[in-house]
């Protein structure tokens, strides 16, 4: 997999801003893998993900920073103090952004269709404006954090060893989500993607499983938040806006709805022209957007689709 | 006499100034077929849909196995026993055909929150669902992909994927509609064999299959049931010929 040799090439020849790339590649391809579970699985399509994103980065910006200043977050019931240690931050985003995806989930998937897409935006720039307007965490400026947070047996200041903390979760998380598709949880989402009636007929509940879909999908892109914010060291409002959404949204669309590979291939793909085409145009949006809008027209099932065929999802 | 297996008290439902369904009474035995006739927009589908729960009624009340459940939601019927096959057909079309069916078994099972486990590789399911496909005939077709499937095999398999969830009783919404000659006359030889395991409320417009398979017939026209009786009753009932059978050659 070129997700993997591009970094350890790089590595090889003391490029470090090229790993940096693929790491920010590996963390958004994580964010879109999540998103995938609702939209490609489930048919859910939200346009409220930046929302868990945010989430999870604003989990490791809170406990880094509280963590940095030696203050508790609160001393009451318990005494709760901020972390620097990635496995407890990534905990904490995951527990988080679930959370929110439940509330979130609960309220909009009574919803379908556009008013479900507009439902989950509203969120997202509910959740959006809170955090600018949240002074006590940097507000409109964000949250800046010193030092990359540690994680036990790994210097997570090398560029490549935190590239590999990023792509192992990714490659869990995959194996996860290719586990999902297929077990009986996943058929009967897929069904009711496909038929509502036909799932009520058997005797599930539609809204059951699109819920838990919903929260394993904001989990997932929660978790990748956290590592987002820990790439850059910053967290700030941007990330929970509505164009972190559709970002995410483009790389699964990019590389293929439903696909368990898409996903990746979508954030490398959008990574690499911005890169590319960023150095050449400012306006590389416009080519991106007329990439986009081939795939759409000519190439339903995405990069992955046009290149393999129609065959089934989640083989 | 035992009870009913389903008894629908004094439904109506109606769409406006339109009465889809007007006081509407009928009920299924154990062990028969009662079939459900009448002309285009009779209001058949509108009662089939209120009995298994996608449309609520204005009024009245729908009785199912011994209890009421006109406030409970389609899952729950489904639950409790009642297995639908729909008119136009609801299957997953990109599911392969035993996709479809292990669905069913897993609804069956009452539960599908397995997260890890491949469900394609469960054995009871699986074998819940090639009992099934076998019982209509479409063992051999297991692996195709359902969208693409004959209109006459997407019926058999709508039947099947209501077998694997043994219900107590069937609501069938035209299951011979399309099958041709040949399909209808296997489908009307197997409906036949089903009563006994639960009885069928059959919506069918197929009247050779209607007046071999039903036990009752009851004939729906502009919301009402003008009559209910045995297929010598209704076929020589004066109302129902000039309302609905009228030109119709029935001898």
């Amino acid at each position: 997999m070129a997700l993997l040799l591009v970094p350890l090439m790089a590595w090889k020849m003391d490029e470090p801003f090229l790993i940096t790339l693929a790491t920010k590649v590996t963390i958004l391809a994580l964010a879109g893998v999540g998103l995938n579970i609702a939209l490609g699985l489930g048919g859910l399509v939200s346009l409220g993900h930046a929302a868990f994103f945010g989430i999870g980065g604003y989990a490791m910006g809170i406990l880094a920073s509280h963590a940095q200043n030696y203050e508790p977050l609160f001393s009451w019931p318990f005494l709760f103090e901020g972390s620097n240690q990635m496995p407890l931050i990534w905990l904490v985003a995951v527990l988080a952004s679930a959370a929110a995806a439940l509330v979130i989930g609960a309220l909009s998937l009574r919803t379908s269709g556009v008013y479900f897409i507009m439902i989950t935006l509203a969120f997202g720039q509910m959740l959006y404006y809170f955090t600018i307007s949240w002074s006590a965490y940097g507000g409109e400026d964000g949250l800046s954090i010193w030092v990359r947070n540690e994680m036990p047996g790994v210097n997570t200041l090398d560029p490549i060893q935190f590239f590999a903390v990023t792509f192992v979760i990714l490659c869990l998380t995959l194996w996860f989500a290719a586990r999902v598709a297929q077990s009986a949880f996943g058929l009967a989402l897929s069904a009711a993607r496909q038929s509502e009636e036909r799932v009520e007929t058997v005797g599930l509940a539609p809204f059951k499983l699109r819920l838990i879909a919903f929260v394993i999908s904001g989990a997932i892109t929660g978790l990748a938040g956290a590592l987002f914010a820990d790439l850059n060291r910053f967290v700030s409002p941007t990330m929970l806006s509505w164009h972190t959404s559709g970002e995410i949204m483009i790389f699964v669309i990019l590389g293929g709805v439903g696909r368990l590979y898409g996903p990746v291939v979508g954030a490398a793909v959008y990574i690499l022209l911005e890169h590319l085409l960023g150095g050449i145009s400012e306006y590389w949006q416009i080519f991106l957007g007329l990439l986009l809008l081939g795939m759409v027209l000519f190439a339903r099932g995405g990069l992955i689709g046009a290149l393999l065929g129609r065959e089934v999802a989640h083989d | 006499m035992t009870d009913p297996a389903l008894r629908v008290e004094n439904l109506s439902k109606s769409f406006g100034a339109l009465k889809a369904s007007n006081d509407i009474s009928l009920d299924l035995r154990p062990g028969e077929i009662h079939a459900l006739i009448g002309p285009n927009g009779a209001g058949k589908s509108t009662l089939i849909k209120q009995i298994s729960g996608s449309l609520k009624p204005d009024t009245g009340r729908i009785e199912a196995l011994g209890r009421d459940i006109t406030a409970l939601d389609t899952v729950a019927r489904a639950r409790l026993g009642l297995g639908r096959t729909f008119q136009i057909s609801s299957l997953a079309m990109e599911f392969s055909v035993l996709q479809n069916v292990v669905l069913g078994a897993l609804g069956a099972r009452g539960k599908a929150y397995g997260l890890f486990r491949n469900v394609m590789k469960d054995k009871a399911l699986l074998t819940t669902a090639q009992e099934a496909l076998k019982r209509v005939g479409l063992q051999e077709a297991a692996q195709q992909r359902t969208s693409d499937l004959s209109h006459g095999q997407r019926r058999q398999l709508e039947v099947a994927v209501a077998l694997t969830l043994k219900p107590r009783l069937f609501l069938m919404d035209e299951p011979m509609a399309g099958l041709g000659a040949s399909g209808s006359k296997d489908l009307t030889a197997f409906l036949d064999s089903l009563r006994q395991e639960a009885p069928i409320l059959l919506v069918e417009h197929d009247m050779d299959a209607v007046f071999a398979l039903a036990d009752r017939i009851s004939v729906l026209v502009y919301g009402e049931v003008i009559a209910t009786g045995s297929a010598d009753e209704i076929r020589n009932n004066p109302e129902v010929r000039r309302a609905y059978l009228g030109e119709e050659d029935l001898a």
